[in-house]
C-alpha cells in the first residue's frame, strides 16, 4: 500500500532551483511581452499579499499572537518608501499644497546619477529596506506595552495602533512629508512583475528558514503553551518581540511593494478591512502553513481581481443576471470565506508545508485515492450518522436518567454509594485524575 | 463663564455620543463577559440597524420602523451567534475571533452591495432634531434624550441582571462557564438572551447615533464599534456600569479634543486611552482580577 | 543528610490571594541529591508552592533561596499590609522577583500536574525547545544557517536523541507529542525538563493516573535519573506507595499550612498527618 517515494536531497535542490528559475523567467517574459494584464496584476498583487500574509502567519499562526496591526505597518512601509523616491522634478506637483514638500531629493535619482542602472535598483532597495527597518522600530516600541497583554486585548490594541498611525499620517502638520490626506504619486516603481516576485520570494524564504530554526521552535512553543514555554527557559517577552518585530519588518517591505504596485498611495485604504482580508488569506491557506498563505494570497487576488470580476459587471461565466452589479463579487467572496471558517477551519494546507516528496506522492496516489473516495465518503457519512444517532440516544438517556433519579429521590432512595464501601486507598487518592 | 460657554456645546455633544457608545458597549461587554469573545460583528449589526431604518422609514410610520429595526437587530445578532459562534464553542479562542471577523467582513460587504458603496442619508426623525436651548448652548433634542434614555435602559438592565433568574444565570455563566453548565444552567439560552439584549440596545443606539450624523456607509459601524469596545475595556470588561462610564468618558474626551481643534486625532485618542488603561490597570475601572490557573 | 549542602530553601513562604492564604508560612529544604516529597490533601497549596519557586507567582511574604542565593523575596505591601493574614510580617524587607524562564536558567526545571506538552510539535521538538535557552546563535544566524547555528543544531539534536533513548521515547521521536499514550506523555514531560540541564527538578504529581505497576516503574525511573543526572528532586505526589518508597524526607501541607515533616517512617506515624488525610472526629 505504501508506495510513497522519497527523493534524494540533491534531486530536491535541483528541482527547486529549476522550478524557481522557470517561474522567474515565465513571469519576466509574460510581463515583458505584454501578457494578459489581469494575470500580471494577479502576479504582482498576489506576490505582495503572499509576503504580507506569510508575515502575519508568522505572528498569528506560529507564535500565537493574535495581532491585527498589519495594515498599519504596511501603511508606514508604503509611505517610507514613497517619500524618498519621488523624483526631484515631481515634488512641486505632488506636494502642491505644501510648497513642494520638505524633502527635495530622491535616493533613486542620486544613486542612478552615480552608478547608472545598478544605482537605480539600489536606490529602490535602500528605501525599501529602510521602510522595513523603520516599521520594525515602530513595532518594537509598540510591542513594549502591547505584547504583555492577553491575546484578545492584543488584537484590539494592535488594531487601535493601526488606526492611530493612520490618523497620524493624515495629519496636516506632517503634510510637507506625508502630503497629509492627499495622495503620494510619481515615486519610482518597478518596471517588471518579476521584481515584486523576487523580493517577496526572498522574504518568504527567510520566514520559512526562521520558522525551521531553533527560534521558530521557541515561537511555536509559545503558541502551544506559554506557561510551559516559559518553564522551559523561553523568555516570553523577548521572543514575542522578536516575532512581532520581524513580522512587522516584512509587513513594511510588503507595504513598500504595494505602494509600487499601486503607483499612488493614500492612507485611507490601509484600514481594518485590509487587515481583515490579510487575516482571511491566512485562514484560507491554513493557520500555521506558509505554503498555505502563499497559495491563498494568489487565489484571493486571482478571484477578486480576475476570475470573479464578472460578478460585478453583469455577466459571469456566460450567466447574465441583474444581481451581478458592483459589490456582488465581494458578497460571494465573503460567503466563501464564512464557509471555510465554519466548515473547513483547517484551510487549504492545515499546518502542512510544501515538499517535493509530498507533491510527487500526492499526484502518484491521486488515482488510487480517487478510486477509494466513494467508499471513504460513504464510511465517513455513515460514521457521522452513527455519531448523530449516538448523541441522540445519549440525550434521550440523560433525560430518562434525570427523570428516574428525580423519581428515586422523591421516593427517598439514596443516590450515592455510602462512603464505607471504599477502602482507605481511595481516600488517599481523592485528587486522582 | 466664558470658558463654559465655549466648551458647553462640546461637553453636551460628548455626553450624547457617550450615551450612544454606551448602548453599543453593553453588547460588547456582556458578550465578552460570557463568551470571552470580542464580537467584531457587533459594530456591523449596529450599522445594519441604521441602514434598515433608511429603507423602512420610506414606507412605514416611525414607531413601527423603530420596532422593526430593533427586532431585526435582535434576529440578526442571535442568528450570527447560532451560525457563526455556537458551532465553534469548543474550538480555540482564535477560531471564534476569526469567525467574528469573517462575519464582520460579510456584513460590511453585503452593505456595500446593497448601498452600492454610496453614503445613504439617514432620515430626519422630527422630534429628535428639534433644537433646544440649554443655558447658552443650542443643541438638538437627541442630545438631551440620549443620556436620559441610556441611563433608564441601563438601570433596567442592571435590575434585570441583579434581580431576575435569567440575570442570575448570566452572572453565574460569566463567572464560570463550565461549572454553571454542569449545574444545569441552559448555557445556550443565556447566551441567546445576552445577544438579544446587546443587539436590541445597539439598535436603539443606532437610531440616536445616526440622527446626529448625515449619512451611513458600510464602514460606519466599525469605528463606533471599536470605540464602544474600548469603552467596555476601560470600564472593566464584563461590567455593565463600567462600560457605560467608559463610554461617557470616551464620548466627552473625544468631543473636547475636537473642540481643541485636533479633530484628526479624536479617533486616535480612544486607542491611546485603551493602551494606557491596559498598561496601568488591565482589568479596567470595575473589572475583577483573574488569576490564571497553572 | 545534614552534611549535604542545601540547594533549595523556602523560608516562611506565604502566598495569599485576596483573602485566601494558599500557602501559609512554608519552610522547606532540599539537599543535594535528595528526593523530597511534598504531600497533602487537595487544595493544600502544593502546586502553589511550586508556582512560587518557579516564579509564576510572587509570594506575599518570605523568600526562596536557590543554591545559596536568595532569588525571590517579598513582603506584604500596599493594601496587603493591612489584609495580610500570615505570620512573620516585617521579617522580610526586600523585593526580588524572577520570571519563570530566569528560574529555569538557574537550574530549576519542572513538570506540570495537568500535562503541558507542546501540542503541535513532535516528541523530539518538545525536547529541543527546552534546549533553546542555552543556544548562542543569534536569530539571524539561525535563519541564515550560519556555521555556528548548524553546529549547535546538530549538537542539540544529538543530545536530544540521546536523552530520548534514556527515557525510552526514541522510537516515538517523530510522533506528535499528544499522540503518545498517557504514561509516555509523563515521561516526555520529565525528559523535556531534563533537557534544560537542571540541578533541581520539581515534579508535580508524576504518577497521577498511573496503576501500581506503572507507578512502581516510575519510582525506579525517578531514582535512576536522580543518579544519572546528579539531581535534587522535590516532588508532589498522592500515591503514598511512591512517596514512601522513594522520598528521603517528606513535608506535609494542609490548608496551606505545614503540619509535619520528617522521614517516611515519621510521617506515617504522625497523628496530625493521619488526621489531615482521614479526617479526625470533629
Amino acid at each position: 500500500m505504501n508506495n510513497n517515494i522519497t527523493l534524494k536531497k540533491q534531486t530536491k535542490t535541483i528541482l527547486s532551483i529549476a522550478a524557481i528559475a522557470a517561474i522567474l523567467v515565465l513571469v519576466y517574459l509574460t510581463d515583458d511581452m505584454g501578457g494578459n494584464p489581469m494575470l500580471i496584476t494577479v502576479i504582482e498583487k498576489g506576490a505582495v499579499y503572499a509576503l504580507v500574509a506569510a508575515s502575519m502567519n508568522l505572528l498569528n499562526g506560529f507564535t500565537g499572537l493574535f495581532s491585527l496591526g498589519q495594515a498599519g505597518f504596511m501603511l508606514i512601509g508604503a509611505y517610507s518608501y514613497a517619500i524618498f523616491t519621488i523624483p526631484k522634478n515631481s515634488h512641486a506637483a505632488v506636494y502642491q499644497y505644501f510648497d513642494g514638500g520638505a524633502i527635495q531629493w530622491s535616493i533613486v535619482e542620486i544613486l542612478e546619477s552615480k552608478m547608472g542602472i545598478f544605482g537605480h535598483y539600489l536606490g529602490m532597495l535602500i528605501p525599501m529596506i529602510f521602510a522595513g527597518l523603520f516599521v520594525a522600530l515602530i513595532a518594537y516600541l509598540i510591542g513594549i506595552p502591547v505584547l504583555r497583554l492577553k491575546s484578545d486585548y492584543l488584537a484590539i490594541a494592535t488594531l487601535g495602533f493601526a488606526e492611530i498611525l493612520r490618523a497620524f499620517f493624515q495629519w496636516n502638520t506632517l503634510g510637507p512629508i506625508t502630503n497629509a490626506s492627499n495622495v503620494l504619486r510619481k515615486y519610482t516603481v518597478y518596471n517588471n512583475a518579476v521584481f515584486p516576485v523576487i523580493i517577496a520570494g526572498l522574504c518568504i524564504a527567510f520566514i520559512v528558514l526562521l520558522i525551521n530554526s531553533t527560534y521558530g521552535r521557541a515561537f511555536r512553543a509559545i503558541r502551544d503553551d506559554e506557561i510551559a514555554a516559559e518553564a522551559m527557559g523561553v523568555n516570553l517577552f523577548k521572543h514575542k518581540e522578536l516575532a512581532f518585530v520581524i513580522s512587522s519588518f516584512f509587513a513594511g517591505i510588503g507595504g513598500a511593494l504595494l505602494a509600487m504596485f499601486q503607483t499612488t498611495i493614500n492612507a485611507t485604504p490601509f484600514a481594518t478591512t485590509m487587515t481583515y482580508e490579510i487575516l482571511l488569506m491566512v485562514v484560507i491557506g491554513g493557520i500555521g502553513s506558509i505554503t498555505g498563505s502563499v497559495i491563498a494570497a494568489f487565489l484571493f487576488t486571482a478571484c477578486s481581481e480576475w476570475w470573479l470580476r464578472g460578478l460585478d459587471s453583469g455577466t459571469w461565466l456566460g450567466i447574465t443576471s441583474p444581481l451581478f452589479r458592483a459589490g456582488f463579487r465581494k458578497v460571494v467572496f465573503a460567503v466563501i470565506i464564512m464557509l471555510i471558517v465554519l466548515f473547513a477551519a483547517q484551510g487549504i494546507m492545515g499546518t502542512k508545508e510544501f515538499s517535493w516528496d509530498g507533491f510527487i506522492n500526492w499526484f502518484r496516489n491521486l488515482p488510487a485515492n480517487l478510486k477509494a473516495w466513494p467508499e471513504k465518503h460513504k464510511a465517513k457519512s455513515e460514521a457521522k450518522k452513527n455519531e448523530k444517532a449516538a448523541v441522540k440516544a445519549a440525550k434521550i438517556k440523560a433525560k430518562e436518567d434525570k427523570k428516574n433519579s428525580e423519581a428515586k429521590r422523591a421516593s427517598g432512595e439514596k443516590l450515592f454509594t455510602p462512603l464505607e464501601t471504599f477502602d482507605h486507598v481511595v481516600v488517599f487518592d481523592k485528587e486522582g485524575k | 463663564m466664558g470658558i463654559l460657554q465655549t466648551w458647553l456645546p462640546y461637553i453636551l455633544a460628548g455626553i450624547a455620543v457617550g450615551g450612544q457608545y454606551a448602548l453599543i458597549a453593553i453588547g460588547y461587554t456582556m458578550v465578552y463577559g460570557i463568551l470571552r469573545l470580542i464580537n467584531f460583528a457587533h459594530g456591523d449589526v449596529f450599522m445594519w440597524s441604521g441602514l434598515l431604518m433608511i429603507y423602512l422609514i420610506t414606507v412605514l410610520p416611525l414607531w413601527l420602523a423603530i420596532i422593526i429595526v430593533i427586532a431585526f437587530a435582535i434576529v440578526l445578532g442571535t442568528t450570527i451567534e447560532k451560525v457563526a459562534y455556537r458551532p465553534l464553542r469548543s474550538a480555540p479562542r482564535m477560531s471564534i475571533m476569526i469567525s467574528a471577523i469573517g462575519v464582520s467582513y460579510f456584513l460590511q460587504n453585503i452593505a456595500l452591495y446593497v448601498t452600492g458603496g454610496l453614503t445613504k442619508t439617514y432620515p430626519n426623525i422630527g422630534f429628535l432634531q428639534k433644537t433646544v436651548k440649554i443655558g447658552s448652548a443650542t443643541t438638538k433634542m437627541v442630545t438631551l434624550i440620549t443620556p436620559i434614555l441610556t441611563i433608564v435602559l441601563v438601570v433596567l438592565l442592571v435590575l434585570l441582571i441583579k434581580k431576575t433568574k435569567i440575570g442570575m444565570a448570566m452572572r453565574a455563566v460569566s463567572r464560570d462557564f463550565e461549572t454553571s453548565s454542569l449545574m444545569g444552567i441552559d448555557i445556550n439560552r443565556v447566551i441567546t438572551v445576552t445577544f438579544v439584549i446587546g443587539c436590541g440596545l445597539a439598535a436603539i443606539g443606532s437610531v440616536l447615533y445616526f440622527s446626529n450624523y448625515t449619512g451611513i456607509n458600510p464602514m460606519s459601524g466599525a469605528m463606533p464599534g471599536l470605540k464602544a469596545f474600548v469603552a467596555a475595556v476601560f470600564g472593566g470588561i464584563g461590567s455593565v456600569p463600567g462600560a457605560v462610564v467608559g463610554a461617557f468618558v470616551i464620548g466627552i474626551c473625544e468631543n473636547l479634543i475636537k473642540g481643541a481643534g485636533w479633530t484628526t486625532f479624536s479617533d486616535a485618542f480612544t486607542f491611546v486611552l485603551l493602551i494606557i488603561i491596559l498598561m496601568v490597570k488591565p482589568t479596567g475601572l470595575f473589572g475583577e482580577k483573574n488569576i490564571d490557573k497553572v | 543528610m545534614a552534611d549535604r549542602e542545601v540547594v533549595l530553601k523556602l523560608s516562611d513562604v506565604t502566598m495569599q490571594f485576596g483573602g485566601v492564604v494558599a500557602v501559609d508560612n512554608l519552610n522547606l529544604e532540599v539537599h543535594k541529591n535528595e528526593i523530597v516529597g511534598l504531600i497533602g490533601p487537595n487544595g493544600a497549596g502544593k502546586t502553589t508552592a511550586f508556582n512560587v519557586i518557579t516564579g509564576v507567582y510572587e509570594p506575599t511574604n518570605g523568600n526562596v533561596e536557590i543554591n545559596g542565593d536568595v532569588v525571590i523575596e517579598n513582603y506584604p505591601q500596599g493594601k496587603m499590609t493591612d489584609t495580610y493574614k500570615g505570620r512573620n510580617q516585617g521579617v522580610y524587607t526586600e523585593v526580588k522577583t524572577m520570571l519563570p524562564d530566569a528560574v529555569t536558567k538557574l537550574g530549576v526545571a519542572r513538570t506540570f500536574q495537568n500535562i503541558r506538552l507542546f501540542k503541535g510539535m513532535t516528541v523530539l521538538e518538545n525536547v529541543l525547545v527546552a534546549m533553546h535557552m542555552n543556544q548562542k546563535q543569534s536569530i539571524f544566524g539561525a535563519a541564515f544557517r550560519s556555521p555556528l547555528a548548524r553546529k549547535e543544531e546538530a549538537a542539540m539534536r544529538e543530545e536530544a536523541l540521546e536523552l530520548l533513548k534514556k527515557v525510552d521515547l526514541y522510537e516515538n521521536k517523530d510522533d506528535l507529542s499528544t499522540s503518545l499514550p498517557y504514561g509516555k506523555q509523563r515521561h516526555l514531560e520529565i525528559a523535556r525538563a531534563l533537557a534544560t540541564h537542571p540541578t533541581i527538578l520539581l515534579l508535580d504529581e508524576p504518577a497521577a493516573g498511573m496503576n501500581p505497576q506503572e507507578s512502581d516503574d516510575l519510582m525506579k525511573f525517578i531514582g535512576r535519573i536522580r543518579d544519572e543526572f546528579d539531581l535534587s528532586i522535590l516532588m508532589i505526589e498522592h500515591h503514598m506507595q511512591v512517596i514512601m518508597g522513594i522520598c528521603e524526607h517528606i513535608y506535609v501541607l494542609n490548608y496551606g499550612g505545614q503540619i509535619a515533616d520528617g522521614t517516611p517512617e515519621e510521617i506515617q506515624a504522625n497523628p496530625a498527618v493521619i488526621e489531615a488525610y482521614l479526617g479526625g472526629d470533629e
